[in-house]
């Protein structure tokens, strides 16, 4: 039984459907900014994204390669482990779907690797058949730096830090190793449904 | 990295008020009774819930302000006009209320007695809480870390551990602010906004280690300028709030 804390009421809001925010989570307008370290800013033109690891080949993308590839437009909701969430948020970007499509794996798992050197790890189920992408437009607009362009990883299903900034690349695995958050407390699969925020979550 | 902050489950805590007393006009802080408590890092946050009597729940994150102490921890908190929490722990809470608390989360952010070199702190507003932290933690350990804390508020008034932060100055800390509004008439510190110049005058010559936290725009630009400086961008420890949080 939670405590009760006398006095509190609480700003409750009615505007919000509460069957799209999960337990622990507040609706934000704002897009709060979230990082370990200074912003990256990596010139285009030396910009690419690779697929490594346990793949036939390596598979590598220039700038100019990757944004030629079919783009699609979503519209999601996105929760961050520091209690925000934010719905109907628009981007841009190309399906991993897209990226492994003709990548010979055994693989079950998968890290992402950012710039700056920030790194986060999922199932590979959970990166395809259209639940991430790797996004570069946010809102109309190039993504900004500060929100991890030109581009990041975009998994709306798991906690926001899932959806690594600044992304270079995923090395594909047999085995699940942590990325940087989860070997520093952080859970590590994090459902938000489940609030898998913290390890033993 | 370093994987040992958090070990085991979190579990939700009752956490009761001690003790509070205002920093500022906005700030807070207060003393939380943990039964439990297992300790904690300089730097590092705790998660805080409120449940209202028909079962409504709101959480929050808060940076520790105390070094640890057994079963107390210290929280400042700033409030937010628009904010859920913290108008509850600013003006509501008062001592013998019961709130819930979570803890200590983050195995980053967090305090490192040896650094190979000086360390430098710098505090946006109330992102001077976790680095608060660190200070009182070197102070209670006895550290002689060579470290220099940067503080940009407001104006004087906003500057929170005032005398505190006057009484930890020496054995190798030294404290400079810089005010970017208002400055009172005999002012001999800083008076404006964090740039590069500031950064390169005031950051130490052997600094080996920087700690960031305030607002987005202000560790932006400071994270920013320190890598333009030339320091190691993976030298640099940066905690952001956002314009909401509260």
């Amino acid at each position: 039984m939670p405590i009760i804390s006398r006095g509190f009421r609480g700003r409750r809001r009615d505007d919000v459907p509460s069957d799209r925010v999960p337990p622990g989570q507040y609706v934000t307008p704002d897009f709060p900014v979230l990082s370990a370290g200074p912003t990256p800013h990596t010139p285009l033109d030396l910009w690419d994204f690779t697929i490594v690891g346990e793949v036939d080949e390596l598979h590598r993308w220039t700038w100019e390669e990757f944004r030629a590839l079919p783009s699609e437009t979503f519209t999601v909701d996105i929760h961050c482990v520091t209690k925000w969430s934010k719905l109907d948020t628009v981007w841009e970007g190309v399906s991993i779907d897209t990226l492994l499509d003709g990548v010979e794996t055994s693989a079950e798992y998968a890290v992402a690797f950012c710039d700056g050197g920030y790194t986060t790890n999922l199932p590979l189920e959970d990166l395809t058949d259209g639940k991430a992408w790797i996004a570069f437009g946010y809102d109309g607009m190039p993504l900004e730096p500060e929100h991890g362009g030109p581009a990041r990883l975009l998994v709306p299903h798991l906690y926001f830090w899932k959806s690594a900034k600044w992304v270079r690349g995923l090395r594909l695995a047999a085995t699940d190793e942590p990325g940087f958050w989860e070997s520093n407390g952080y859970h590590l699969y994090g459902d938000p449904w489940k609030e898998q925020r913290y390890w033993g979550d | 990295m370093e994987g040992t902050a958090v070990l085991g489950r979190l579990i939700w805590r009752a956490a009761e008020v001690a003790e509070l007393w205002l920093e500022t006009s906005s700030v807070k802080t207060l003393v939380l009774e943990v039964a439990g408590w297992p300790g904690h890092r300089a730097g590092q946050h705790v998660d805080v819930r409120l449940t209202a009597e028909d079962g409504y729940q709101a959480q929050r994150s808060y940076s520790i302000a105390s070094a640890a102490n057994g079963s107390r921890v210290e929280l400042t908190v700033e409030r937010l006009d628009d904010g859920e929490v913290s108008p509850y722990l600013t003006e509501e809470a008062r001592p013998g209320d019961v709130i819930e608390l979570r803890g200590p989360i983050g195995g980053f952010f967090v305090w490192d007695p040896a650094p190979g070199g000086a360390v430098l702190l710098v505090g946006g507003g109330s992102g001077i809480v976790p680095l608060m932290a660190m200070a009182r933690q070197r102070a209670v350990d006895g550290d002689r870390v060579p470290t220099r804390m940067l503080y940009s508020a407001r104006a004087w008034d906003d500057v929170i551990y005032r005398d505190e932060l006057e009484r930890l100055g020496g054995d190798g800390l030294d404290v400079v602010y810089t005010l970017t509004r208002e400055q009172p008439p005999d002012w001999t510190g800083y008076g404006r906004r964090v740039d590069s110049d500031l950064l390169d005058e005031v950051a130490p010559a052997d600094l080996a280690l920087t700690f960031v936290c305030g607002p987005t725009p202000f560790v932006e630009a400071v994270a920013e300028a320190l890598v333009g400086l030339g320091h190691d961008p993976s030298r640099i420890k940066t905690e952001r709030f956002g314009p909401t949080g509260g």
